[in-house]
């Protein structure tokens, strides 16, 4: 960076103090009460949990945190098996999202350069419309008397109609249709700059076309695909209201399980610790997420 | 270069687009549906749309979220454009990778998790949930989103300009107002208007911070949809996409018009 910016002399430190405040307050400050709240039991109170602060006595208010949450959540295999099955979902749609995602984004890329940046605009699109009003809209294609069915059973494909909503399927179509967008763009931004003579070389020199495809074209697209999948599977382990709306009650996700233990049980304390679990299983692809993103931002200087 | 698309080519951008936009296309014709049963054609009707306009639980929710928008998406703005300068012109500040962190956490985050601490936060302060909680959770989680978009623009504007305008005598505030603004003005439209969608649309963490009097329009429609599909939703639902598209559209046509504005007096 050339000297000291205008900006440092217009008021040090002010500017970026303001928003760090506000996301230290409203964002940090929330999830050590989160924690706390997760440590203490419930009660039939309102708000349904004991005091957070007791500043009076302190040994008191480390006395009265225990581990009981986090012992139910092991003990009862339901949490368990939501989250490995939030795990297994997400991990499935990942994968269908880049295998549904990566030719969409290769035919952006070699699309005409005039005509891309519509293309772009067209996946984004859908992006700006409710995603509550897209899942919605899958709903009544997917229903036993729905569209899909009416379609297909008019084709005289299918005799009887298929069940898909309310099983996992549904919740499959359902991720892959929302995040698509998601997937997309990041794999677009990445095989967009490609240098395309390198599998002109490659084709010239005696390569067969799915090699070259999988010693160039993937290697070189690595970082749209850590970035896409990442923005995936991260939101969709804690996916609701797509397991919820097309999952129906046999697809476990944690994601429901939290909001269920929250608005049906109006258990704040173990929907807090969920919510702890939730957080340290994606602590990890977070930090990643994060580290991919900023070396990309700040790489285009 | 003006290659050919393969085929391969051309049936996966049709198929994929198809697949994005056939379930909207879909919704809007079973709008105008004369049948209540929202998968049979019954013949065209805008009944649904009168339904709407008298359904007062719905519209009172649709007025709620429109003031929670567009007071959050402004307060987001303002935060996120300061953010983005933060993190483009002041080097290396302490607490940096703690920002970043803050940043990019929420837009990733499950919006369980958001949602569910910002209500037990302002559960712990004693603040009343309802209208603000919303507007104040809104407000944190698309300053990132803002934030995201403004930097973007600022990490490639050219910054010799700025230092001319210093080199020239333009004290810091004028030259921020006069050069700095004028060339991301496109960027922060773009972060308000996303911060706004984004707001208009968000069920989750709206559901976890709202109070008595405080229904927002994702939270009405979620609970008619459970409750089985509705014409009524398709109709609401039209019109939603209909405003986002008209929207998107005039910010396209602007900031082409921009684009080419600049071009004229930079060539």
């Amino acid at each position: 960076m050339a000297g000291p910016s205008f900006l440092k002399r217009l008021g040090p430190g002010l500017v970026p103090f303001v928003p760090y405040l506000w996301l230290a307050v409203f964002f940090l400050l929330p999830f050590l009460i989160v924690f706390k709240i997760s440590l203490s039991d419930p009660a039939v109170a309102q708000p349904p949990y004991r005091p957070v602060f007791e500043w009076s006595d302190i040994a008191a208010f480390f006395s009265g945190l225990d581990l009981e949450n986090f012992a139910t959540l092991i003990d009862d295999s339901l949490y368990l098996d939501a989250t490995l099955s939030s795990l297994r979902i997400a991990a499935i749609s990942t994968a269908l999202l880049l295998l549904v995602g990566f030719p969409i984004a290769y035919a952006m890329a070699r699309a005409p350069q005039k005509h891309r940046p519509l293309l772009v605009a067209l996946v984004i699109m859908p992006f700006w419309t409710s995603f509550l009003i897209r899942i919605y809209a899958w709903v009544a294609i997917l229903k036993p008397e729905g569209l899909l069915n009416q379609a297909l059973m008019g084709l005289g494909l299918i005799g009887d109609p298929l069940n898909i909503l309310n099983t996992e399927t549904a919740v499959y179509i359902g991720i892959v249709y929302a995040y698509l967008p998601f997937m997309v763009l990041p794999l677009y931004a990445s095989l967009e700059k490609q240098d395309h003579s390198l599998i002109e070389a490659a084709l010239d020199l005696g390569s067969p076309p799915w090699r070259a495809f999988w010693t160039i074209t993937v290697p070189l697209a690595m970082p749209g695909i850590v970035a896409g999948s990442l923005l995936c599977f991260i939101p969709a382990v804690g996916e609701f209201v797509i397991p919820d709306l097309l999952g129906g009650s046999e697809t476990l996700m944690i994601g429901k399980q939290l909001w269920s233990e929250f608005f049906s049980n109006r258990d704040w304390p173990l929907a807090s610790s969920v919510a702890i679990l939730l957080l340290l299983i994606l602590v990890v692809p977070i930090v990643i997420y994060r580290d991919v993103e900023s070396r990309q931002l700040e790489g285009r200087r | 270069m003006n290659r050919r698309l393969s085929l391969f080519n051309v049936t996966s951008l049709v198929l994929g687009f198809a697949f994005l936009y056939l379930p909207i296309l879909l919704l809007m014709v079973y709008s105008f549906n004369a049948s209540r049963l929202v998968t049979v054609w019954g013949g065209f009707s805008t009944q649904w749309y009168s339904a709407l306009f008298r359904n007062e639980p719905l519209m009172e929710a649709a007025w709620v979220t429109l003031r929670i928008a567009l007071l959050s998406a402004s307060a987001a703005t303002i935060l996120g454009t300061l953010a983005a300068i933060a993190l483009t012109r002041y080097g290396r500040f302490t607490g940096r990778t703690l920002f970043t962190g803050m940043i990019y956490a929420p837009m990733v985050m499950p919006e369980v998790i958001t949602g569910l601490s910002l209500l037990l936060f302002f559960v712990a302060i004693g603040l009343d949930r309802g209208f603000w909680t919303i507007t104040l959770a809104h407000t944190t989680l698309t300053m990132c989103f803002v934030t995201v978009v403004v930097q973007a623009r600022l990490l490639t504007f050219d910054r010799s300009l700025e230092e001319a305008a210093m080199d020239l005598g333009a004290p810091p505030l004028r030259t921020f107002f006069s050069v700095t603004l004028p060339l991301i003005a496109p960027s922060i439209v773009a972060g308000f208007l996303l911060a706004f969608t984004l707001s208009l649309d968000d069920l989750v963490i709206a559901s976890f911070n709202t109070g008595p009097g405080a229904t927002t329009l994702p939270i009405r429609i979620y609970s008619q949809v459970r409750l089985g599909l509705s014409p009524e939703v398709n109709a609401a639902s039209t019109i939603l996409i209909g405003i986002v598209a008209v929207g998107v559209l005039t910010a396209t046509l602007l900031s082409k018009r921009s684009l080419l504005r600049s071009d004229r007096t930079a060539g």
